[in-house]
């Protein structure tokens, strides 16, 4: 499949001397707050990281449609139908700006979605849990998004171009779904007893699988250093999850919901909500493919892949034919 | 305001407002299953104008009816007999051949039908008419690239589109049927003359077919009919069920 050219393994490769000098001029321009840009240079590995971030990150607007699809046909109004209808469409469009924007360091779309196809590719691991009640829609909205905005703000200033500016516009529509999924937690925290409970169930499940959104612990993140040095990444993960916890710790008081987390207590000297401990065991489990849906949420994008495969063959013999008739029609 | 029956006005609203949710609910059902990301934006925006659609011509419809029944009220707590969608769009999606010949069917007819309106009597008909024909354009147009796409791609294709294009076929007459409510809201300036769009709506077909190579359905073949007057397919009740669940099973709740 058809990328930009440019790969950089046709340009001769710098020698060892060569080399620290680029990576030195390269670390000076990012250290000045420049953007790098899919034509400058940069280490084989800045490269491989970004791939591996953004594409995971596409990946996972495209899994992270499956949970809410599950929903879409049995939207509770039509209001919310729609609501949920472009919040989809939203994800599917991140989705698209994302393989784009790692499809500028020279990684074809295709063949980041074999990797996930494969299972080779990971997506996030919050999708990896069912969407059992219509109050899981909104904390996904309210948590899964959140955790999500706070991830990805700081990214807006990623030291590479393409994806800080996709970045900029994802968040715009990100904070829109968050406000979604907590005015959905609203109106059931408020709404009948069947609705209270269906709402504090959600957030029993959501709140553990959406601290672990923001990975492993920093003494534990085999990235974060290096990550942080290439200003790809601004804040660690704890520091992240933190934010998260003090910001959403409220919200869920003002619903009159109980967060699940017996040692949650605020901390009044620091003003930070201190929590139990996250069970790495259960993470580490989903991350390796045993999560509560890991393999029904690959079946169903491999499913979609092959049941598509005639349309897409289609497409391309289609436009060969345009062409073949095109040049006829000039020969003649 | 227009000088018409408010009854045939609630029915043909009701009529229009039906069919849009019932093409919306099945495309929705289409997100996470679709080809190409491409085409899984597309679908979700041809579900979502459905649904808005749907929404504009039932909360108008339930006004229009005057016993406090909004939106959802009509979407979700009335069975199959009271629903008045075209059987057309009740078909299932079966694969993506079937659901672009479906939505090329209609969006097409909706076009037509929703550029007439724009100049209705009823001025709020005529200015859901207005947002709504620019959409069903779109919708048209991209469905109708795809049959072209399917007919002249690859064997399979062409057979999975032909069939399409035969199995859905019976299910066109309809679009062009008038009824005496049609005839009386015609008469008051209201409503579209369907039945004089059906050659147009014809020749725009065969251009798309003869591009596609794919062959022109006959004029001789049986049209079904009832889906307008509450007489549906087998289909439609387990798209009821799964749409209505929640509202049925917690009749108490707002959402």
């Amino acid at each position: 499949m058809y990328t930009q050219g440019l790969d950089q393994a046709d340009t001769a490769a710098p020698s060892p001397e060569e080399e620290v000098q680029l990576r030195d001029a390269f670390q000076a321009r990012i250290d000045a707050e420049e953007k790098i840009e899919p034509r400058d240079w940069m280490p084989e590995d800045y490269r491989r990281t970004l791939v591996r971030q953004i594409s995971q990150h596409a990946h996972s607007e495209i899994v992270g449609m499956l949970p809410e699809g599950n929903w879409l046909t049995r939207a509770p109004s039509l209001k919310r139908k729609a609501i949920l209808l472009a919040k989809v469409q939203d994800e599917a469009g991140h989705g698209l700006y994302l393989y784009s924007a790692a499809e500028t360091l020279g990684t074809s779309r295709q063949e980041m979605l074999d990797q996930l196809l494969s299972g080779k590719a990971k997506y996030s691991s919050i999708f990896n849990y069912p969407t059992l009640n219509w109050a899981d829609i909104g904390a996904i909205g309210w948590l899964v998004d959140g955790a999500a905005i706070m991830n990805q703000i700081p990214l807006c200033r990623c030291s590479y171009g393409p994806y800080s500016r996709a970045m900029v516009r994802v968040c715009k529509e990100e904070s829109f779904h968050q406000r979604q999924g907590y005015e959905i937690m609203t109106v059931m925290a408020r709404g009948t007893d069947e609705q209270r409970q269906m709402a504090q169930d959600a957030l029993n499940r959501w709140w553990w699988p959406s601290l672990m959104m923001f990975g492993p612990s920093d003494g534990d993140s085999a990235h974060t250093a290096q990550s942080m040095a290439w200003k790809i990444k601004r804040f660690t993960n704890d520091e992240l999850r933190q934010k998260f916890v003090d910001v959403t710790v409220p919200q869920a008081h003002f619903l009159g919901l109980e967060i699940p987390d017996p040692d949650l207590a605020l901390d009044e000297e620091t003003g930070h909500w201190c929590f139990g401990e996250i069970d790495w065991q259960e993470f580490k489990q989903v991350l390796s493919g045993n999560g509560p849906c890991n393999a029904e949420r690959l079946g169903a994008r491999r499913s979609a892949h092959e049941e598509g495969s005639w349309v897409r063959q289609a497409l391309l013999a289609h436009a060969d034919k345009q062409r073949e008739r095109s040049s006829a029609h000039e020969a003649a | 305001m227009t000088t018409c029956d408010q009854k045939d006005l609630f029915t043909y609203v009701l009529r229009l407002g039906d069919s849009g949710l019932v093409l919306g609910q099945r495309l929705s059902e289409w997100v996470g299953k679709a080809p190409m990301l491409e085409e899984e934006m597309a679908l979700a925006n041809m579900a979502l104008d459905m649904v808005g659609q749907a929404r504009n011509f039932l909360s108008y419809a339930g006004e229009v009816e005057g016993r406090g029944r909004g939106e959802d009220a009509l979407a979700m707590h009335r069975d199959v007999g009271s629903f008045s969608n075209l059987l057309l769009v009740e078909q299932p999606n079966r694969d993506f051949a079937y659901t672009m010949v479906r939505q090329y069917f209609y969006a097409s007819f909706a076009e037509r039908l929703f550029e007439q309106l724009q100049h209705s009597a009823d001025s709020r008909l005529a200015g859901i008419a207005a947002k709504a024909v620019k959409e069903c354009r779109y919708h048209a147009r991209h469905s109708g690239l795809w049959l072209v796409r399917l007919g002249d791609g690859t064997e399979e294709s062409h057979q999975r589109v032909a069939r399409a294009l035969e199995d859905l076929w019976p299910y066109t007459g309809e679009l062009f049927e008038m009824d005496e409510v049609d005839r009386r809201l015609l008469e008051a300036g209201v409503a579209a003359d369907v039945q004089a769009m059906r050659t147009e709506w014809r020749e725009a077909l065969n251009q798309v077919l003869v591009e596609a190579r794919l062959p022109l359905p006959s004029d001789e073949i049986w049209m079904h009919s009832g889906g307008r007057i509450g007489r549906h397919s087998e289909h439609l009740g387990h798209l009821l069920a799964t749409m209505q669940i929640l509202p049925r099973s917690y009749p108490d709740a707002n959402w």
